[in-house]
């Protein structure tokens, strides 16, 4: 995957999908609002780190240590905002 | 308690408590630890001595009745009950988690009115954190929290509920509703004697930590909806629970250490002393495992020091880093209980090995085997080892 061209969208877009394949939720992502709390849909722990890895992988970026909060991954909208961050610093994105 | 450098009341405070406990341990919990230990009975003596000292509401804020003792007082407090009684030492301990987390959590109404009544009556509070069929994993729950028209019911299969049937109440964790996912957990206030049932289902004769009473139980309890306090466990564990367990349980540790060195100290010291001039063989082991005790006390007590720091800066508790060192505290300091206390068996020989020598290291052993099995290292490396898959040592 690569995160770095597209649109503001498609960014939720591929999170969702991420999301959906490895938080390990109870509950179907299209069930979800952007501001949904992902820990209450039913992500452990656990899980997050999985997601995290899988959003490092998918985006080609790195969590730095003071992002790695549990708030920075409790909904959609939040991990939006940490990867905006990160994706914005990066070369060729814009 | 006089202090010729005119210091902070917080130091007063701490030097009052410990002194306390220092007490406590040498006259009435140290006497009574054999008993404990050989009948597997609660330390009801030591409970009765603590309650009289207001011990058990050292944390709750002073304007709530109790004596708003920090975290650092508390681990001295456990490193020294530890000292003389492993078993009285871990129901304190036990005992002021639960309280720290109503202190830092239960900002309502009804838990402000519960813990100064909690003050008042010195009660004593239990947990009930793990679950038959979770397999250890106390971030998931199965029971969940029922609620109708402001009113809640539960019921929950708890394989250990310790000294449940010496407690007032118990906080309980569970799903907080019947279609919740098994991690969106809350804690519920279960007082004994209002609307809580216990139905023993196993028994507790065990290595160590005998004192402990840490019988499994049905609990059954319903009440009000506001005994359920408001934030997420999840919440609570990773700011409150979680580090403040693995503090007073490794300060406590740090006592049962601390007692065996002091008895292989002593029984060196008496060794010399039979042939002056010479230094006994085994004094450079006690001079290593010395060495070790200083390493466990530097662990607990840079923990401490962290924890205190980031107290109140929600966002640093929940970062992954410190949940890391959090877990690492618990697994380094349950290790060198064992060590530390098995050297100094070791230097006290077979006066160590003997129950009924004064340098026996026995209790002290078996006890601290419960560091590590209690509680089992294994889970706590698999979520190490799962966090540092994402954690950077910046």
């Amino acid at each position: 995957m690569d995160g770095t061209d597209v649109s503001m969208k498609d960014t939720t877009q591929q999170i969702r999908a991420i999301v959906r394949e490895h938080a390990r939720l109870s509950v179907e992502v299209d069930a979800l609002a952007d501001e949904s709390d992902l820990y209450q849909a039913g992500m452990t722990s656990h899980a997050s780190v999985n997601l995290m890895l899988a959003l490092e992988d998918g985006f080609d970026i790195e969590f730095p240590e003071r992002m790695l909060r549990r708030r920075a991954f409790e909904s959609i909208a939040a991990i939006r905002a940490a990867l905006d961050e990160l994706l914005r610093g990066k070369p060729g994105s814009n | 308690m006089t202090n010729p450098t005119g210091s902070t009341v917080g130091t007063e405070l701490r030097a009052d408590l410990v002194g306390k406990a220092a007490r406590i341990g040498a006259e009435v919990a140290g006497p009574a630890a054999g008993s404990v230990d050989r009948e597997a009975r609660f330390p009801s003596e030591s409970f009765a001595a603590l309650r009289r000292e207001h011990m058990l509401a050292a944390f709750v804020p002073e304007e709530l009745g109790g004596s708003g003792c920090s975290i650092s007082d508390l681990s001295a407090i456990c490193t020294t009950l530890g000292q003389s009684c492993a078993s009285t030492a871990m129901v304190y301990a036990m005992h002021q988690i639960q309280v720290a987390c109503m202190v830092r959590h239960g900002k309502s109404p009804f838990f402000r009115q519960y813990l100064t009544d909690l003050a008042g009556h010195e009660w004593l509070m239990a947990s009930a954190t793990t679950e038959i069929g979770v397999g250890g994993d106390v971030r998931t729950s199965i029971c969940a929290v029922e609620r109708a028209g402001g009113r809640f019911k539960l019921e929950k299969q708890a394989p250990v509920i310790s000294y449940g049937l010496h407690s007032d109440a118990i906080l309980v964790t569970a799903r907080r509703a019947p279609d919740a996912a098994g991690s969106d957990q809350v804690i519920v206030l279960a007082p004994r004697a209002n609307g809580t049932t216990l139905e023993q289902t196993s028994g507790w004769d065990t290595l160590g930590m005998r004192g402990t009473c840490s019988l499994g139980f049905t609990l059954r309890t319903e009440g009000a909806e506001d005994q359920i306090l408001p934030q997420p466990y999840a919440e609570i564990s990773a700011q409150t629970m979680l580090p403040f367990s693995h503090i007073v349980w490794t300060s406590l540790w740090l006592g049962i250490a601390t007692d065996a060195v002091n008895r292989a100290r002593t029984f060196i010291r008496a060794e010399a002393r039979k042939k002056p001039g010479t230094t006994p063989p085994g004094s450079l082991r006690l001079a290593e495992v010395v060495t070790l005790l200083q390493t466990m006390r530097a662990t607990v007590h840079d923990a401490v020091r962290e924890y205190e720091r980031i107290m109140d800066d929600t966002d640093a508790l929940s970062s992954i880093g410190f949940a890391i060192r959090m877990n690492n505290l618990k697994v380094a300091a349950s290790h060198l209980v064992v060590d530390v206390v098995a050297r100094a068996m070791s230097i006290c020989g077979i006066m160590g090995y003997k129950e009924d020598s004064k340098y026996s290291i026995c209790r002290h052993l078996r006890d601290a085997y419960g560091a590590s099995l209690m509680i089992a290292n294994d889970r706590i490396y698999a979520a190490n080892a799962a966090l540092l898959l994402v954690h950077k040592d910046e």
